[in-house]
């Protein structure tokens, strides 16, 4: 990866939404060679896809839950922690797997909309397959800040309007 | 008449000098709603994190009382460090520097410690609104030598020359400029030293956004030849740390100028704010990372902007530095006063006239580009809209 494919992904990693008109002019680039390193870094898996970062409490009671667990498995002969890495994160209720250093294996982040929806995929789906030694669940009650974003609404400018 | 009755109370030397320009912008642009700014000569960023919360761990250790006037000696040391490093200048922690409140009281201290009443400061334009007046209220004549657009603002040579008096004293510079956003080269500054040399004078080099330069190594003027000796380096935290309302600055020189600023500025300063030195020495011990990443997010706006305003016939020189631009707006047949004041009324962006920054700024506007690519774009529209109905009307 050069340096000018680097500056690009910083860009829309900050900011998917970005024209490429935009990152041409802010890269000192045409937009055809923006074009063209976005389709061949799309291509090579670099960029996997594009979303937003959304505070589902604002505006919506569709509140979602999420929780992170714990998970501590027994490795399997030949293929590791990839095999039952891959069980679980095909369930499509499994925002995120992290292989973890430390006192448990992985890292498992679940989406539900309720408490219960989430027990429910914990103790029937994810605690019964084989590998899975336990579970410890953690429910976030609050977000914070979220992939570097802030959610807070006092980030606005606090500049004078003009000065020398 | 009130006024006559107060004046006389006032002394000569504040009623020669004339409110900032800037000022009716302001009060203009304060009272409307929806304005974009590009007038902000500040960076958009907040201070970074860790030397915010340093100063934070300095006030619950209880680091409130005043510090030795010149500032934290551990201060000086580190500012001595990153001198070096950085530009490849060399001071003594212990006796060449001054920490400030801010660039601005280290300019006026330099002033008042070399300037005999009637002599005069040759002060480069268009610059910084403040120069010109800290020369008369040091009771020194501030001279001007203009530089234009034809020389991407560049300092000529010949025209120090030409101002050159006996009466010279000092010239200050500022690379890079504000408003003009320009450079000086090693070679520029080569030749005016030999010219500063020639004449005896000193250099009050204020090199506050030398942090901010895009195209090419900085060079740092007393680094140039023997040029040391007869340098006061002025500098601080403000631009490249995105500290500006800490009040922060420094001074660097020869040890007899700086120990006679150093009187000046421990009889009416004392010292620097504590809490601001405990966050400066933060920010040059862990803070360079960030001032990479605030540079790198300038330069990309400087892209988009410069292009912009290339695009709807505003010609602009590529600025080296800062986070300025400072288009012609000739092609209008508008005045820079004329044209910010009615592109605030019309479109509701605001840009200063390049007039208030000295008479060969007239013709030009100054856009800061220290705004988020959102908002740069949307004010690039509406300039290019203002322009539009401008022609077709």
């Amino acid at each position: 990866m050069d340096s000018k494919e680097r500056e690009l992904l910083q860009l829309i990693e900050k900011n998917g939404r970005l024209e490429n008109s935009t990152i041409a002019r802010l890269m000192g680039i045409s937009e055809d060679e923006t074009e063209q390193m976005i389709e061949k870094l799309e291509k090579e898996k670099v960029i996997l896809g594009y979303s937003a970062i959304i505070n589902w409490t604002k505006g919506t009671d569709e509140g979602a839950v999420t929780a992170m667990i714990d998970v501590k498995v027994t490795p399997k002969r030949g293929v590791g922690f990839d095999k039952v890495a891959e069980r679980i994160y095909r369930f499509p209720e499994v925002k995120a797997v992290y292989l973890m250093s430390g006192v448990y294996d992985l890292s498992v982040s679940i989406e539900g909309k309720n408490m219960a929806e989430v027990g429910r995929f914990v103790s029937e789906k994810l605690s019964t397959i084989d590998s899975v030694i336990s579970t410890t669940t953690h429910f976030i009650l609050k977000k914070y800040k979220h992939d570097g974003l802030v959610f807070s609404e006092n980030e606005e400018d606090k500049r004078i309007v003009v000065s020398p | 008449m009130i006024t006559e009755q107060r004046s006389k109370y006032l002394s000569d030397s504040v009623q020669s000098i004339q409110p900032s320009g800037i000022r009716r912008f302001f009060d203009l642009a304060s009272s409307m709603e929806n304005v974009i700014s590009l007038g902000v000569g500040e960076p958009d960023f907040v201070t970074p994190w860790n030397v915010i919360e340093a100063s934070y761990h300095s006030l619950e250790q209880g680091y409130t009382a005043y510090t030795a006037n010149a500032g934290l000696l551990e201060l000086r040391k580190e500012i001595s460090r990153y001198m070096r490093r950085r530009f490849g200048v060399t001071y003594s922690a212990e006796n060449e520097m001054v920490v400030t409140v801010g660039a601005s009281q280290a300019i006026d201290i330099a002033l008042r410690a070399v300037v005999n009443p009637g002599e005069e400061v040759i002060v480069v334009e268009p610059s910084f609104v403040s120069y010109a007046p800290t020369v008369t209220l040091a009771g020194g004549v501030p001279v001007q030598v203009q530089t234009y657009s034809e020389n991407d603002f560049k300092l000529q040579p010949e025209h120090i020359e030409e101002a050159v008096t006996e009466k010279t004293k000092a010239i200050l510079l500022c690379s890079p400029n504000n408003p003009t956003g320009t450079v000086l080269s090693k070679t520029d500054l080569q030749k005016i030293a030999e010219v500063v040399e020639k004449h005896d004078l000193l250099v009050i080099s204020d090199e506050i956004y030398a942090e901010l330069t895009y195209d090419e190594p900085y060079t740092s003027f007393p680094s140039v030849g023997k040029m040391k000796e007869r340098t006061i380096l002025i500098s601080g935290f403000s631009k490249a740390f995105a500290m500006t309302g800490w009040r922060l600055g420094f001074a660097c020189g020869p040890k007899d100028v700086l120990q006679a600023m150093l009187k000046i500025h421990q009889y009416t300063m004392m010292c620097a704010p504590t809490m601001a030195q405990h966050a400066a020495l933060d920010a040059l011990v862990n803070g360079q990372k960030d001032v990479i990443r605030m540079k790198e997010s300038y330069r990309q706006r400087r892209s988009l902007v410069t292009h912009a305003l290339e695009e709807m016939g505003l010609s602009c020189h590529t600025p080296g530095g800062a986070f300025y631009v400072f288009p012609s707006i000739k092609n209008t047949g508008l005045s820079s006063e004329e044209f910010a004041e009615q592109l605030l009324m019309k479109e509701q962006v605001a840009v200063v006239p390049g007039s208030v920054f000295g008479e060969s700024g007239e013709g030009h506007i100054r856009c800061s580009y220290a705004t988020s690519i959102a908002k740069l774009e949307e004010a690039m529209k509406r300039i290019k809209r203002f322009i539009e109905n401008r022609e077709t009307a």
